[in-house]
C-alpha cells in the first residue's frame, strides 16, 4: 500500500477547515484511507540521522535547518492512483464531504490550432513501443506545487509504472522545445545530450556506465535497457533530446518554477497503464492551469502512419440497476439516494425512468472501477460501511473436519500425554540441513527446490522432520534431560503423479535426548502411538484378522546408528524409521548428547472405522 | 550420639534437673560443643528446658604459653645480665631476641631492676638488685591454672601487655521440658504404605509441611500454543457449521494462486520479492492443472473483462500462470475448492469453508515477519449472500475470540469488492486495532469458475500468529514459531480459552 506524505496545513487549506488528528484519522477510516503518521521534514530527518549515526555533522545541520511543518503521513489503497498526491486528496475527501462538486476534465477546444505531434518510429517496437503525451498550459507552479508534481511522478513510478518497466514519465517546459516530436529507437552510441543534473555531453552508452558507477538512485533502471541494441529516445523538430526514457530527462527542457507551459511525455512497454499514468498526471494537476481542468491533447501517430489523441480523457459509462447494488449491500436504497451517494464518490450516475436502471459516468480519474462491484462498492463507502444492518447469512450446513487433520489433532494430544513435549518448527530448512547433516543423500528427486530465496535459511521444502527437531534441541542444549519433544506436521515431496509435481506427507517426528540414547523410550513411543490407532503387530494374536498391521526390522538409514535402527512398515509398505541417531549427525547439529528418533507417515494410518482411507487430496 | 542423647535423658530423668551442662558433658567425656547440638535438638522437640549459664575466664594468649616455663620477658632480660660487670645491649640483643628482648628490657628498667652504665665509653647494662621474683609468670600460672587474680594486675595483663585475653561461653542448666520422654519420636514427613499397615498412623507425629514451597511439577508432555489456539479455532469454525478444506499442499501453480483470483500478472505480489517460486518442480503444464476451457475464461477476463468487467487490458501470458510456487495464502486453496463446487456433479451446493495452515512469503525474518505463517480462512458461498451478511457472520466468529466491538474500514485487494479491513476496539490498549481483512469475491473471479450469477462469496482471513502472540504476550514471533523457541515457553504456558 503506498503512503504519500502531504503537508497537513496544506491539506487543511484545501480542505476549508482545520481538523484534529483524532477528526482527521475519522474522516480518512470512512474513506477507506489511513493516517499512518503525523510527523515532520525535521523529525523524518532526525529518525534517518538515527539510523545513520555515521554521516555524521552535515546530516545533523540539515536535520536543524528542515521544516518543523507537520507532515501527514497517509496510506493509499493500491488501485487509488489519483490520490497520490495532496491535489488528488483534497479533491477526493471534499469532493466526498459534498463541499467540492466533481470537476468535469475535458480536452483544450483545438479549433483552428493543431494538436503538436509526437512521431513514433519503427525500431521503438524493439525496445519500448509506446509513447503517449498530452500538455498542460499556462500551470502555476509555487515551490509547493512543483514539490508535489515531482513527487507525484515518483509515486506512479514505484507503482503503477513498476519501477519504470511498464510505464515512464517525462515532463518539459513547452518553451524550450519545439515540435513536432518524435520517438526513437537508436543505438546508444548515436545519442548525444546533456542530462538532466550534468553540465557536460554524454553519449548513451557512456551515460549507462556512469550511472551504474556513479548514481545510487538511477542505477536500478539501467537494466530496463541496458541489454538492449537501440536505446529509446525522444526528439524534438531541432534534434534536443527530450529524454531517453526511462531513465533520465535532457538538461534542455527541464521544468521550473517558472515553467507555464508543461509537456508531458509517457514510455510504455503496456499502453493501458501509461494511459492511466498519462491521465492521472494531468487530471491531478490541470487544477493549476490556466483553465483549470481542460488538457491540451498532442497527436501521436505510430510507425504504420495511425494517428491517435492523447489524453483520452473519456468518461466510460456503465450501466447497473439499483437492485444489484442493494442486493450485493444487503440494503433497500431508493434509486435517488444511491445517485447522490454516487456523487460523493466522484461518480455521476442518472437515474433511468423506471427509477432502477443506473447511469454511472466514470471519470478519467477512476481507473479503479473495472465492474459493477466497483460501483456499489462505492455505494457502502459513502453510505458508510458501518451503517450496513448485519444479517446472519442463512446458509445452513454441517461443520465438519478434515479426517487428516483430526487424526493430527487426537494423536498429538496421545503423544503429549505419553510425556512429549510439542514443537512447531518451519517447512523451509537449507538444503545441507535436509542432505548432508542428516547424512542422506539428495538424488535429485526428492526434495522441492526455492528458486530465489531470500536467505540461505531456505533453500528447499524439509522431506523429513528430523533436522528441525535436531535444531530445536540444539537451541535447547540447556534443558534438563531428558528432553522429550515431538511434531506432527507435513514434509514435502517432489511427486510426479501429482499435478503440481509434489506433495504434502503428514508425519510424526518424536526425539528423545539424554546421556543415554533412549533407544527403547522411542520405540515404546513407536507401539504406543500404533496401539492408540489400533493397528496390532504383525504377530500379535488376532492380527491376522486386522486389514492392517504393523511391524519393524533392522534398517541401514544413514541418519540413525548401525545396528541399532529399524524401519516401520505399515503392512508391507515401509511408512518410517527409528532408532538412535548417528554420532556424526549430532555433530552436524551441534547436540553434545545421544539423541533416539522416530519418524513415521502418518497417511496410511488416516481411515475410518471400516479401515477406508480417507485422505482427500487437493489436486490428484 | 544416640547414646549421649539416651545418657542426658536418663540422667535427667534421675536427677530432675542438670545444674550444668559443662560439667555434665566433662563426665560423659565429651566435648561441651557436641553436647550443645544434642540440647538443642531435644530443646526443639521441647524435650527439655535450657537455662543459660554465663561464664567467663582469662585465658593465655600463644605470646605467653611460652613464658610459663621460659619466665617473663623481664625475668629472661634480667637473667641474661652478667651479674656485675653487665652486659652491652648488642650482647643482650643477641641473648634475648626478638619481642621479648624489646619489652623485657623496658620493664626490667621500669621494675628498676636494671641500669645503664654510660660511664666507660659504650653503655653497659647493669643488675641493681641482686634477685628478683617473677611476678608476671606467676600470674600466668594462675590464669593457665584457672585460679582468679586480682582485678588490677588482670586488667594490666589483659589490656596493657595482651598477655592474656577474656574468654566468655555458655553451658546450660537443664530441667525437663512439656514433652520430656526418655526417648525420642521423630515426627515423619509422609503418610506411608507401611504405617497403614501397621496402624501406626493414629499415634504418629506428622512433621509441619511447608506451605510456602511449590509442588512438584507433573513430568508430563505439553502442547505447543499456536497450536492449541489452532484447535479453538477449529472448533469455532466448525461449530458455526463450515467444513474444513483440504489445505495439506504447500506447493501451489501460480494460477489457482493469482490468476484465478483475478490478481493480474504484473501484481507486485507475483514479484520475486514477495513469492517463493521453485527450481524444482518449476511449473505444471496448464493442461495437467486447469481445464483448457476455464483458463481461456480466466485469460479474457484478465485481457478484455467479460461478465461486465473491463478486464485490465494487458497481454495474459501462460508461462505465467504456469509457474509453481509456495502459496502465499489459503486462497489458493479455496479457488480450487470454489471451481470444484461449480463444477461438482449435482450443480452448485451452498458452502461454508473454513482452513487454518501455513502460508509462504519469500521475506526477511525479523520480530514481526516470518518466512511462513499460519493463515486462517473461512468463506460462505450462497445465492443472494450480501454485505450485510458478511458483517453479520464476522460479528458472530470475532465475538467468539471475545472481540465483540468491530467496525469496518474500506479498503483495496484485488479479488474482493467490496473489501473491509475489521477493526476491533481493544478495552486495555484503548483503542481501535486491525484483526483481519474481508471481503466479497469479484465477479471476474466467480464467473469464470462457472458459479451461477446469483451466487456470492463472503470471506475473511487473519494470522494465527498475531491473536496468539497477544493472548499468550509474546512480541517476538520468532520466540513463538521456529527451532529456536524455548521449550520452557511450550511448557508453561495456560489453555487457551478462545471460544469458551
Amino acid at each position: 500500500m503506498p503512503t504519500v506524505g502531504v503537508n497537513r496545513d496544506k491539506l487543511f487549506e484545501k480542505l476549508g477547515r482545520v481538523y484534529t488528528d483524532e477528526e482527521f484519522d475519522q474522516l480518512c477510516f470512512e474513506y477507506g484511507i489511513e493516517l499512518d503518521d503525523v510527523t515532520s521534514e525535521k523529525e523524518m530527518l532526525r529518525k534517518e540521522l538515527a539510523s545513520a549515526v555515521a554521516k555524521g555533522g552535515d546530516a545533523a545541520a540539515e536535520a536543524a535547518a528542515a521544516s518543523e511543518e507537520v507532515i501527514y503521513k497517509i496510506d493509499i489503497p493500491a488501485n487509488r492512483y489519483d490520490m497520490l498526491c495532496v491535489e488528488g486528496i483534497a479533491r477526493a475527501l471534499n469532493i466526498f464531504r459534498g463541499t467540492q462538486a466533481s470537476p468535469e476534465y475535458r480536452m483544450a477546444d483545438m479549433a483552428g490550432r493543431a494538436p503538436l505531434q509526437m512521431v513514433v518510429k519503427a525500431e521503438t517496437a524493439l525496445v519500448r513501443p509506446f509513447v503517449v503525451c498530452a500538455v498542460l498550459r499556462g500551470v502555476k507552479f509555487d515551490a509547493a506545487r512543483y514539490n508535489s508534481f515531482i513527487d507525484l511522478q515518483d509515486k506512479l513510478h514505484q507503482n503503477l509504472c513498476r519501477q519504470r518497466t511498464l510505464v515512464a514519465i517525462g515532463t518539459h517546459d513547452l518553451a524550450t522545445i519545439k515540435g513536432p516530436f518524435t520517438y526513437e529507437a537508436l543505438p546508444p552510441e548515436d545519442i548525444k545530450f546533456v542530462p538532466l543534473k550534468q553540465t557536460r555531453e554524454f553519449n548513451a552508452k557512456e551515460l549507462m556506465q556512469y550511472y551504474l558507477d556513479n548514481d545510487q538512485k538511477l542505477k536500478k533502471f539501467v537494466p530496463i535497457i541496458h541489454g538492449s541494441v537501440v536505446y529509446p529516445v525522444i526528439y524534438d523538430a531541432n534534434r534536443t533530446v527530450l529524454s531517453l526514457p526511462p531513465i533520465i530527462n535532457g538538461a534542455h527542457s527541464a521544468i521550473s518554477l517558472d515553467t507555464r507551459d508543461v509537456f508531458i511525455e509517457c514510455t510504455a512497454t503496456d499502453l493501458t497503464k501509461a494511459k492511466v499514468v498519462l491521465n492521472t498526471v494531468v487530471t491531478m494537476f490541470a487544477e493549476y492551469a490556466e483553465q483549470p481542468f481542460v488538457v491540451e491533447p498532442v497527436e501521436v501517430v505510430d510507425a504504420f502512419g495511425n494517428k491517435a489523441v492523447y489524453p483520452d480523457l473519456s468518461y466510460r459509462s456503465l450501466t447497473l440497476t439499483t437492485d444489484y447494488v442493494n442486493s450485493l449491500l444487503g440494503l433497500q436504497l431508493p434509486g435517488p439516494d444511491i445517485a447522490q451517494l454516487l456523487n460523493k464518490m466522484q461518480l455521476r450516475a442518472e437515474l433511468g425512468a423506471d427509477g432502477k436502471q443506473l447511469s454511472v459516468r466514470v471519470p478519467p480519474t477512476r481507473s479503479d472501477i473495472l465492474h459493477a462491484c466497483d460501483v456499489a462498492e462505492d455505494v457502502a463507502i459513502a453510505h458508510g460501511y458501518n451503517n450496513i444492518p448485519r444479517r446472519i447469512p442463512p446458509t445452513c450446513t454441517q461443520g465438519r473436519e478434515l479426517p487428516l487433520n483430526q487424526v493430527t489433532e487426537m494423536l498429538r494430544a496421545e503423544v503429549a500425554m505419553a510425556g512429549f513435549t510439542e514443537v512447531l518448527t518451519w517447512a523451509l530448512v537449507s538444503h545441507a540441513e535436509n542432505f548432508d547433516n542428516l547424512r542422506r543423500q539428495d538424488d535429485g528427486a526428492t526434495a522441492v527446490e526455492i528458486g530465489n530465496p531470500a536467505t540461505a535459511e531456505f533453500e528447499v521444502c524439509r522431506t523429513s522432520l528430523l533436522s528441525s527437531a535436531l535444531k530445536t534441541l540444539a537451541a535447547n542444549k540447556d534443558n534438563a534431560l531428558p528432553i522429550k519433544l515431538f511434531e506432527v506436521s507435513d514434509a514435502i515431496m517432489l511427486d510426479s503423479s501429482r499435478s503440481v509435481g509434489a506433495r504434502n506427507e503428514r508425519r510424526l517426528v518424536a526425539v528423545y535426548c539424554a546421556k543415554e540414547s533412549g533407544f527403547e523410550v522411542v520405540h515404546g513411543l513407536l507401539n504406543r502411538v500404533m496401539e492408540v490407532l489400533g493397528v496390532p503387530h504383525k504377530d500379535e494374536p488376532g492380527a491376522a484378522s486386522s486389514p492392517v498391521t504393523y511391524h519393524w526390522s533392522p534398517s541401514s538409514d544413514p541418519a540413525m546408528f548401525p545396528g541399532r535402527q529399524a524401519a516401520v512398515f505399515a503392512g508391507e509398505a515401509q511408512v518410517g524409521v527409528f532408532g538412535i541417531v548417528h554420532p556424526e549427525v549430532l555433530t552436524a547439529f551441534e547436540v553434545p548428547y545421544p539423541v533416539s528418533a522416530l519418524e513415521i507417515n502418518l497417511e496410511p494410518f488416516v481411515f475410518n472405522q471400516m479401515y477406508e482411507s480417507l485422505l482427500e487430496p487437493l489436486s490428484s | 550420639m544416640a547414646d549421649l542423647e539416651a545418657s542426658l535423658l536418663q540422667a535427667l530423668n534421675a536427677q530432675e534437673c542438670i545444674a550444668d551442662s559443662g560439667e555434665f558433658a566433662k563426665s560423659a567425656g565429651v566435648d561441651h560443643m557436641v553436647l550443645v547440638g544434642t540440647i538443642r535438638s531435644l530443646q526443639a522437640s521441647e524435650m527439655i528446658v535450657a537455662e543459660d549459664i554465663d561464664h567467663f575466664r582469662y585465658a593465655l594468649t600463644e605470646e605467653s604459653q611460652g613464658y610459663l616455663t621460659a619466665g617473663s620477658p623481664e625475668a629472661q632480660v634480667f637473667n641474661a645480665v652478667t651479674p656485675g660487670e653487665g652486659i652491652t645491649l648488642a650482647e643482650l640483643k643477641a641473648k634475648v631476641p626478638g619481642e621479648a628482648g624489646d619489652v623485657g628490657f623496658k620493664q626490667a628498667m621500669q621494675q628498676r631492676w636494671l641500669a645503664l652504665d654510660k660511664a666507660a665509653g659504650e653503655p653497659r647494662v647493669v643488675r641493681k638488685v641482686d634477685s628478683i621474683e617473677d611476678r608476671t609468670q606467676a600470674l600466668l600460672a594462675d590464669v593457665a591454672a584457672g585460679r582468679e587474680i586480682p582485678k588490677a594486675e588482670a586488667d594490666n595483663l589483659a589490656k596493657k601487655r595482651k598477655l592474656i585475653k577474656p574468654e566468655q561461653w555458655k553451658t546450660y542448666k537443664l530441667t525437663k521440658g512439656a514433652k520430656f520422654a526418655l526417648e525420642r519420636k521423630k515426627p515423619a514427613t509422609d503418610l506411608t504404605f507401611d504405617m497403614l499397615a501397621k496402624g501406626t498412623w493414629r499415634t504418629q507425629e506428622f512433621k509441619d509441611y511447608n506451605f510456602n514451597a511449590f509442588g512438584v511439577l507433573p513430568s508430563g508432555g505439553h502442547l505447543h500454543p499456536l497450536l492449541k489456539v489452532r484447535t479453538q479455532f477449529r472448533k469455532i469454525f466448525t461449530q458455526m457449521g463450515f467444513e474444513e478444506m483440504p489445505t495439506n499442499q504447500y506447493v501451489e501453480l501460480s494460477f489457482w494462486n493469482f490468476d484465478a483470483l483475478f490478481q493480474p500478472q504484473q501484481h507486485p505480489a507475483r514479484d520475486a520479492h514477495d513469492t517463493f517460486f521453485l527450481n524444482k518442480p518449476a511449473a505444471t503444464a496448464s493442461d495437467r492443472g486447469v481445464p483448457a476451457d476455464y483458463l481461456q475464461r480466466v485469460q479474457s477476463v484478465h485481457e478484455v473483462g467479460g461478465y461486465g468487467s473491463a478486464g485490465y487490458g494487458y497481454s495474459w501470458k501462460l508461462a505465467e500462470s504456469e509457474k509453481n510456487l509456495l502459496r502465499t495464502h489459503t486462497t489458493a486453496v479455496s479457488s480450487r475448492m470454489l471451481y470444484r463446487l461449480a463444477n461438482q456433479p449435482g450443480g452448485f451446493k451452498p458452502a461454508k469453508y473454513f482452513s487454518i495452515d501455513r502460508v509462504f512469503r519469500n521475506e526477511q525474518v525479523d520480530r514481526t515477519h516470518l518466512a511462513e505463517f499460519h493463515q486462517v480462512e473461512g468463506l460462505i458461498c450462497d445465492r443472494g449472500l450480501t454485505l450485510g451478511d458478511l458483517i453479520g457472520v464476522l460479528n458472530q466468529f470475532f465475538s467468539r475470540l471475545g472481540l465483540k466491538k468491530l467496525r469496518f474500514k474500506p479498503a483495496y485487494n484485488p479479488y474482493t469488492e467490496p473489501s473491509m479491513e475489521i477493526f476491533s476496539y481493544s478495552e486495555q490498549l484503548n483503542k481501535w486495532m486491525e484483526v483481519g481483512n474481508s471481503g466479497m469475491f469479484r465477479p471476474e473471479m466467480l464467473r469464470p469458475m462457472g458459479l451461477p450469477e446469483d451466487v456470492n462469496v463472503i470471506a475473511w482471513g487473519l494470522s494465527l500468529e498475531r491473536p496468539t502472540m497477544i493472548l499468550y504476550g509474546i512480541d517476538n514471533i520468532r520466540d513463538l514459531f521456529g527451532h529456536k523457541v524455548s521449550l520452557s515457553m511450550v511448557r508453561k504456558n495456560p489453555i487457551c480459552r478462545l471460544g469458551l
